[in-house]
């Protein structure tokens, strides 16, 4: 069945295309009904096979054009925090569920009708693909961390990759970068019109890099980098003394920040033009980091800084990142962890914040997790350790959990291992004390079929039905 | 007894787990009554080899490993002695390749290792990733398995002659057609298996402990005092499982 009433604004939009839409749309429907999960990304897969181009004819119909996040972590939040300022006013084709693949933006895009803007999360592999596909008003990119290297490969290779789509973009689109990493603030240097953003309170500064930083090193000269702030990971106030390379200005900043717990963040968002005063209702320091990506996304656009600090304060969680559940009376805390920079993050904001006393870690190595699951070494987990007295760990490598949570002193006996996941968030539910939350620290398959689970009682909606 | 390991650049090659090799040895020699003493080695830095019971090198990314490559190169007189003189060496990945004679880049350009390992390394096409499973024999007679996980796109070739560390049941191993993985030397061993090697691969932990041991004391290897090990052999097996599964394909 072809679908009447689709805007063909593109001379490209043909009705070959049409059909290629229609088609790709029933796989969905009955993906869809035949309950296997959200199909997402299966319409999306069929017409990124059958027409490349399909994509740049989607994106070409969107009468406000697309934006584009991308970066190693949080550009699912990042996105979501757009998407809570941007949606005020606009309709949006928005990849909410973080389908962040060609394919999955095919879907988006496909889905998309009556949707003016597109707000876009990609993959930081598929890229420099997309890049000349969507031609982005705005390009934000936001880190790079060392991020399943059996699947993405080393890091300096995608920084390569992000070099090249970077020099060969319009001059038309607004580049925005984390002026925090090294390597990402590289790539703006020099471009006009670039937007740099970053954290700048050393009060909140860590005292030196964690184990796992990556990109310690100049991006220039390959001397270490002195720190005059570390922040998260890698990211922070850097300078090169052998040559000078150094975090450049910032156009936007975050400053005083306050951390209120697992509850909240304030800080002011300070600009050339204002500072803004905000209540940011999520947990963390790498929460500043993606409300300054998403705030500078909005302002670049040219939403005014009340409608960011809105947009801000009104946000919930994103899929998975820090959401909050009830089940059976207590409060579950999902929080994804999936490399070691992001892992040592959620960890952190949960030490800061009182760290449940009962939690599940769930580890799967599944290709969208990683295969490779060595990182569970390099995160930092000693802070978790330390404050919970009972860990049930789970998923397909549970035992390399186990291995990892009794090397570091963790005794056996406060530690249950429970491969299967549903078996595992009963059990987990069992031993947390009635009035205490439970921390739940899923990688990314785990946390998808955790979330199925909660999803089947009832107690979260499935993803394909949250409102955009 | 106290248990003397130096740590070669644990600021640049830290990758792949290494610190889980080091928190595995930790742990093992405390439970069996002995004390590992870590001693952190950076470029530049003074390194008394030879008075050390145990040496570790790391994985790393190309970026550290070129920056850490000239420093080692200059280190193999004394790491070559002090494994003459029973020191134990683990070595992983990067670390694995720059103990070798050198790495032959894809533009043709040669790399100069420390020369300890007899074995050259050259980049391949395409990288070998994934599961793997060996079989060992470090004593004669004692065949174990060892399970990890691989990713280099370097292929090493040993010198004729030379011992594998083991012989690949499922992956690549040195260079996905010899059927050899990694090499030993005495009481060196360099592998590409991290995972991180040591906590799925108690044996190889062990092997390690009572060579490093039997250098701290001046006498003959011993058998340690065996310990629960049942978290160990799950993680073994599901490991040595999915070698089997998807190990070694492209």
């Amino acid at each position: 069945m072809l679908s009447p009433g689709l805007p063909l604004r593109s001379p490209r939009v043909t009705v070959l295309l049409t059909v290629e839409i229609g088609l790709a749309r029933l796989a969905g429907s009955i993906s869809r009904a035949a309950r296997r999960g959200g199909g997402t990304t299966l319409p999306g897969k069929l017409l990124w096979r059958v027409d490349r181009g399909a994509i740049d004819a989607l994106s070409a119909r969107l009468p406000q054009g697309t934006v584009v996040i991308s970066a190693t972590n949080g550009k699912t939040t990042s996105s979501a925090m757009a998407a809570s300022v941007l949606g005020a006013a606009r309709r949006l084709a928005w990849n909410n569920s973080g389908a962040n693949l060609a394919s999955g933006v095919a879907s988006t895009l496909l889905d998309a009708d009556a949707a003016e803007l597109g707000l876009l999360e990609v993959d930081e592999f598929a890229l420099p693909e997309l890049l000349p596909r969507l031609r982005p008003r705005v390009l934000v990119l936001g880190n790079l961390f060392r991020d399943q290297l059996d699947r993405y490969g080393e890091l300096e290779h995608i920084a390569e990759r992000w070099r090249d789509a970077v020099a060969e973009l319009p001059p038309a689109t607004t580049l925005v970068v984390n002026a925090d990493d090294p390597v990402v603030a590289d790539l703006a240097s020099g471009r006009e019109g670039a937007v740099r953003y970053g954290v700048d309170d050393p009060q909140v500064a860590r005292p030196s890099l964690q184990h796992a930083a990556d990109s310690k090193y100049c991006v220039r000269c390959g001397s270490p980098y002195a720190y005059a702030a570390a922040y998260v990971g890698h990211l922070g106030d850097y300078r090169c003394e052998a040559c000078g390379h150094a975090r450049p200005r910032l156009d936007l900043a975050a400053r005083d920040i306050a951390l209120d717990g697992l509850e909240a963040t304030s800080f002011d968002l300070a600009s050339a033009a204002a500072t803004t005063r905000l209540r940011l209702p999520l947990p963390g320091l790498y929460n500043v980091y993606n409300a300054l990506a998403a705030s500078a996304l909005c302002l670049a656009l040219g939403e005014p800084p009340a409608a960011v600090r809105r947009g801000l304060e009104s946000f919930g969680a994103a899929f998975g990142r820090f959401e909050r559940v009830a089940v059976d009376g207590h409060s579950v805390l999902l929080l994804l962890i999936k490399n070691p920079a992001g892992a040592n993050e959620a960890i952190r904001t949960l030490a800061e914040g009182g760290v449940p006393s009962t939690l599940l870690v769930a580890l799967n190595d599944a290709i969208a997790d990683g295969r490779d699951v060595s990182w569970i070494w390099d995160v930092d987990f000693e802070p978790l350790l330390a404050g919970a007295s009972r860990i049930v760990v789970a998923g397909d490598r549970a035992a390399e959990l186990a291995l990892r949570f009794t090397y570091a002193g963790f005794a056996a006996e406060r530690l249950e291992v429970v491969r299967a996941l549903e078996p595992a968030l009963e059990r987990a539910l069992e031993l947390a004390p009635a009035d205490e939350p439970l921390g739940v620290l899923p990688t990314y398959t785990a946390m998808l079929a955790l979330r199925k689970v909660l999803t089947d009682r009832g107690l979260v909606r499935p993803y394909w039905e949250r409102t955009r | 007894m106290r248990i003397r390991l130096a740590h070669l650049y644990p600021e640049y090659l830290n990758i792949y787990a290494d610190r889980g090799n080091i928190a595995v040895l930790e742990r093992r020699a405390q439970m069996r009554g002995h004390e590992l003493v870590v001693t952190a080695v950076g470029i530049g830095d003074r390194l008394d080899a030879a008075g050390h019971d145990l040496l570790y090198v790391g994985g790393g990314q190309d970026r550290e490993q070129a920056l850490v490559a000239p420093d080692i190169a200059t280190r193999g007189d004394a790491v070559r002695e002090a494994m003459d003189g029973g020191t134990a060496i683990l070595a992983v990945c990067g670390g694995y390749q720059l103990l070798g004679r050198g790495y032959r880049g894809r533009d043709g350009q040669w790399l100069p290792g420390a020369g300890v390992f007899p074995l050259e390394t050259v980049a391949g096409d395409r990288r070998m990733i994934g599961d793997v499973l060996l079989e060992c024999e470090l004593e004669p007679g004692e065949r174990w398995t060892v399970a990890g996980f691989e990713n280099h796109a370097g292929r090493t070739l040993l010198d004729p002659g030379a011992t594998p560390l083991g012989r690949v049941l499922a992956g690549f191993g040195n260079d996905g057609s010899s059927g050899h993985e990694g090499c030993r030397v005495a009481r060196a061993i360099g592998t590409y298996l991290h995972g991180p090697l040591l906590p799925r691969n108690p044996q190889l932990a062990d092997w390690l402990l009572s060579q490093a041991l039997a250098h701290a004391t001046g006498s003959a290897p011993e058998p340690l005092e065996p310990l629960d090990d049942a978290l160990e052999a799950d993680a073994h097996a599901v490991s040595a499982r999915r070698a089997r599964d998807r190990g070694g394909r492209r």
